[in-house]
């Protein structure tokens, strides 16, 4: 029997963080790692990891065909799930197996720390023999009558795809049978989790749910608005970045319809009511978007055919890839101002100046500092030409759902500039994959998400949590990135990484505090 | 404290208000789920695992869930493949904080993704042949992995895979267990499922197919933990707790747990269950087949882990209940402390639990060593033999409710208004908004460990952390 003081105390609580360091703990990991365990000998573990990082294990790594490895990709309908929730009023109705609904409302519920509601039609053994059409009557007359929405999305997981359901008869079929009005709008979605990922489960929700309005008889031979349709796309910023679109389109005095902004619905505040739905684009104004003279697409890869739908109504369509930074921004308030006539505020252009006025006074330590940039195929589009804007060189630019198309893009963003002469693009990867290119062509910093923190362990390399999902930190997303204050917003958070990182490299008394300064 | 709970609030009337915002067919059935304790019950009377009804935001995960996140995914020195599209694997990486010790991508992969990401190719065509491929990239890859599992997604089973096959021949050609998993998420009600088919595979695959490991030496002392998760290190604060009484922990299911643990886990004197609702099923098994005992016991709050160290050490000789006396006398002072610094604080506040399959009675006593009461439990994905068990943790006036709805944990809420909400992720910031302290019950809101004394002094801490914190007081403007 252990003699060992107990360490805890109710003074000063120790947990996990400490708990576990204590002498007791120490020696009863020992304990069980030397007669339990029976796991390699240490050395043999230590010879593994080494050659974790050598080029001979990237090759082979890079040789990979068959398995994917920390992918920075979820599935379509998560995808689709968050296109539906930046709608007025509307639930997402996830047809299949329940336990999907549970994890896509866990992921979005861990990065944005609110509340998220989706019901699911519960298949299981009996659903997958017989189909699910039952499920689909009981399941949308319970949830318009619990829950009250003013529409219900319907969207898939793969089970329902496998055994081939069909949406749209048994939508009209539930209809037939009381579940909802005749009137009441379920527009749907087929968002099969083995095609695309989660951008493309945001495609096929946008163009579902436009479809569903745009489509009626009653439209035709409506003359064009002078509104302008922004799609946003997957955004983990999304709460920050649609209200700054807003605050621009203000400042402009044009009429924007945000397709699918989950701003408020994503950030209800503490007053001690919890508000289901809140927010999002009124039916009204997405039935209205139809007529809007043009759409634009903050994000490419996330409405590919949701844009062609647009341009087949006869809209102007312009498609930008996450616009970060100075000349992106640029690029979408001239958009804006070519599509309304109107020039861009003055307000915006000292905006600009600032942004740029702050870019020249923190050059100096961007200047030859090599960034990684995984995540999304828009993110990485627009962060890479950020970086390059602000002296820095991206290297390693990765996306598990970038194609060959997005590489092509990313290196043409890359020749733009002397500063990308060393970068590279890699569609179709994974972190594991990058975790080899860290360890074989380190960089200085590693632009991400919250998995990006295994890496950032295992190679030291600091990670800056740029994009969707951030679970280990907090409330970044209610703040742009997009804008000129969106620019300035991300450059500040990765300026202070680099501050940070400057600082404790220079801690050591008396060896590297030489270089410990007050004045940076 | 009162023997009863909820008595100046007419809970029946509440049910009945609730019931009737649902469709006809719909209110049977949740009726049925739903339940006033009464005095002396022998159960909670309510119906459980069965079928979520569609449409009503049901709270449970899926049989893969049950497999993959909680039975499997911990075991660290085994690589866990998610076997199909990429999503569950996606949502379930790192979610669970099953912690170990290890260097991660070399010899343990607990906080690894691994998916052969299904494309529509391999639904049309079946995915064995890619499974293959994966199985041989990663043993390539991570040469030190001691094993892999399969663990089925949706489509496996639906598209008529045989991952069986793909295992033995595999395990065959790289000497190796590997597991085929049918966990299905479709398979079964909930969770639950998948826990059985994972407990079912350990016995067939591991159990069946792989000898104990050699230089392990038997004692008359030895043990495992069995349905310790190790969330926030509970399992370690458990296990300090039964070595400090004499015994050896010779394996941990499945909590920082490695595949020789599994596979010498037939060599224990006795089984310890803490959660039971997951990993019965195999205690039982070994009961059936190698003749061992096993027992619950419960190392929520210093009640019941004194009951529980006392209950362990009856099973064995004099110096071992000796002993556990001696470490509830040196922990008597911990004890003491915490009580003394917390009570004050939270006597009499009033408590609801939704969670999964055993904290929502196991942490019961916890609470009321604290002097808190529960006036309402439920279970996401319990059987009726939970519902038995929870009878004695509970009081008469408790509100019952199984499977419980987002519609339903609302309205209850609202109507009963608890001092603190103790459930999950999904359900944390509803209540938060309302203007109520919470803390996530699945995952200790990213602190614990709660088991063992240890573990006490931070629920205690953590406990009153939500419920005495002062943003509760600014939810309404002044103006």
């Amino acid at each position: 029997m252990s003699d060992i003081a107990v360490s805890q105390s109710a003074d000063k609580v120790l947990d996990h963080f400490t708990l576990f360091r204590q002498p007791e703990y120490q020696a009863l990991f020992e304990r069980k790692k030397q007669e339990f365990e029976f796991g390699h000998p240490d050395e043999k573990v230590a010879e593994v990891s080494e050659w974790t990082k050598s080029a001979e294990y990237r090759e082979k790594n890079f040789a990979r065909e068959a398995v994917t490895i920390n992918p920075t990709k979820a599935c379509q309908p998560i995808g689709a799930m968050f296109a539906a929730q930046g709608f007025e009023g509307t639930l997402p109705f996830v047809h299949g197996s329940q336990g999907c609904v549970a994890y896509y409302r866990t992921h979005l519920t861990r990065h944005f720390k609110e509340p998220n509601s989706a019901v699911s039609s519960s298949m299981t053994e009996d659903a997958a023999v017989f189909g699910g059409l039952n499920n689909m009557i009981d399941g949308l007359a319970n949830a318009y009558t619990l829950y009250k929405p003013k529409m219900i999305a319907v969207l898939t997981t793969c089970m329902a795809e496998v055994i081939g359901d069909d949406l749209g008869g048994f939508i009209v079929n539930a209809k037939n049978k009381e579940s909802v009005p005749q009137d009441f709008p379920v527009p749907f979605a087929h968002t099969p989790a083995f095609v695309g990922s989660h951008i493309t489960g945001y495609d096929n929700m946008m163009k579902g749910i436009l479809s569903h309005f745009w489509d009626k008889a009653e439209q035709f031979d409506v003359p064009k608005t002078e509104s302008i349709n922004i799609i946003p796309g997957f955004d983990g910023y999304a709460v920050g970045n649609n209200r700054e679109l807003k605050r621009i389109a203000q400042m402009f005095g044009i009429d924007v319809t945000i397709l699918s902004d989950v701003s408020d619905n994503f950030d209800t505040p503490g007053d001690g009511e919890y508000r289901m739905y809140d927010g999002g684009t009124t039916l009204e104004a997405t039935a209205a978007a139809k007529h809007a003279k043009a759409t634009v697409t903050m994000q490419e890869y996330c409405t590919t055919q949701t844009l062609q739908f647009c341009k087949e109504k006869g809209q102007d369509v312009t498609k930008l890839n996450y616009p970060l930074g100075v000349g992106a921004t640029d690029e979408l308030l001239m958009k804006l101002a070519e599509l309304s006539g109107k020039p861009v505020p003055d307000a915006l252009r000292l905006e600009r100046g600032r942004l740029v006025d702050a870019i020249a006074d923190s050059h100096t330590y961007f200047h030859g500092k090599r960034f990684a940039v995984y995540g999304d195929p828009d993110f990485c589009l627009g962060m890479t030409r950020f970086l390059l804007e602000l002296g820095a060189e991206p290297v390693h630019i990765l996306s598990t759902s970038g194609s060959k198309k997005w590489e092509k893009q990313v290196k043409k963003v890359l020749e733009g500039s002397p500063f990308g002469k060393d970068g590279n693009a890699y569609g179709g990867k994974d972190l594991w994959h990058l975790r080899s290119l860290l360890f074989t062509e380190p960089v200085d910093y590693l632009i991400g998400n919250s998995y990006g923190k295994y890496l950032e362990r295992d190679t030291k390399i600091p990670l800056i949590r740029l994009t969707y999902p951030i679970f280990d930190r907090h409330h970044h997303h209610r703040y742009p990135t997009w804008g000129y204050q969106g620019a300035l917003n991300v450059m500040v958070r990765i300026l202070d990484r680099i501050f940070e990182d400057l600082d404790a490299k220079t801690s050591v008394v008396g060896v590297t505090d030489i270089s410990f300064d007050l004045v940076r | 404290m009162s023997l009863s709970v909820n008595q100046d609030v007419d809970v029946k009337g509440l049910v009945d208000k609730v019931l009737e915002a649902y469709p006809e067919k719909s209110r049977k059935r949740r009726a049925k789920h739903l339940n006033v304790l009464e005095a002396e019950a022998k159960d909670c009377g309510v119906k459980s695992n069965i079928k979520s009804i569609p449409g009503v935001m049901t709270i449970r995960g899926c049989a893969y869930a049950g497999s993959k996140g909680v039975v499997w995914g911990p075991i660290k020195d085994m690589i866990h493949i998610s076997h199909g599209p990429v999503g569950c694997g996606y949502y379930s990486w790192s979610g669970r904080r099953n912690y170990y010790i290890g260097d991660t991508g070399v010899d343990s992969f607990g906080t690894m993704h691994f998916t052969s990401d299904f494309q529509e190719k391999d639904i049309v065509f079946g995915g064995d042949k890619k499974l293959h491929k994966v199985i041989e990239e990663i043993n390539d890859l991570f040469p030190l992995a001691r094993g892999l599992s399969i663990q089925s997604e949706c489509p496996i089973g639906l598209i008529g895979d045989d991952i069986e096959a793909v295992a033995r021949a595999k395990s065959a050609e790289i000497g190796k267990p590997i597991v085929p998993v049918r966990c299905e998420g479709f398979r079964g009600v909930s969770q639950s499922l998948g826990h059985h088919i994972a407990n079912d595979t350990i016995r067939d695959w591991i159990f069946e197919k792989t000898e104990p490991v050699a230089g392990f030496e038997s004692t008359p002392y030895d043990v495992t933990i069995i349905g310790d998760y190790n969330i926030g290190g509970d399992a370690w604060s458990s296990r300090i707790l039964l070595e400090e009484i004499g015994l050896r922990v010779i394996a941990q299911w499945s909590g920082d747990g490695t595949l020789a643990e599994l596979e010498n886990t037939p060599k224990a004197k006795v089984n310890l269950i803490h959660c039971y609702r997951s990993m019965n099923y195999i205690a039982r098994h070994m009961e059936e087949k190698f003749g061992i005992p096993w027992m619950e016991y419960n190392f929520f709050g210093p009640s019941q882990i004194a009951e529980s160290l006392r209950k362990i050490a009856a099973l064995f000789d004099d110096t071992i209940k000796e002993n556990a006396e001696k470490v509830i006398a040196r922990y008597q002072p911990l004890v003491d402390a915490v009580i003394a610094k917390y009570k004050p604080r939270l006597e009499g506040k009033k408590v609801m639990i939704y969670v999964g399959g055993l904290r929502p009675r196991h942490v019961a006593d916890a609470y009321h060593d604290l002097g808190m009461e529960i006036i309402g439990t439920g279970y996401e994905f319990a059987h009726n033999d939970d519902y038995q068990r929870t009878t004695h943790y509970m009081k008469e006036g408790t509100l019952i409710y199984d499977d419980v709805t987002g519609f339903e944990l609302e309205e209850f809420v609202k109507g009963l208004r608890p001092d603190l909400v103790a459930s999950g992720i999904k359900e944390k910031y509803v209540f938060q908004k309302m203007g109520l302290p919470f803390r996530q019950m699945h995952s200790w809101d990213y602190s614990g460990p709660y088991h063992g004394y240890d573990g006490f002094a931070i629920f205690a801490r953590d406990m009153d952390m939500a419920i005495n914190n002062p943003v509760w007081g600014m939810t309404k403007a002044p103006f």
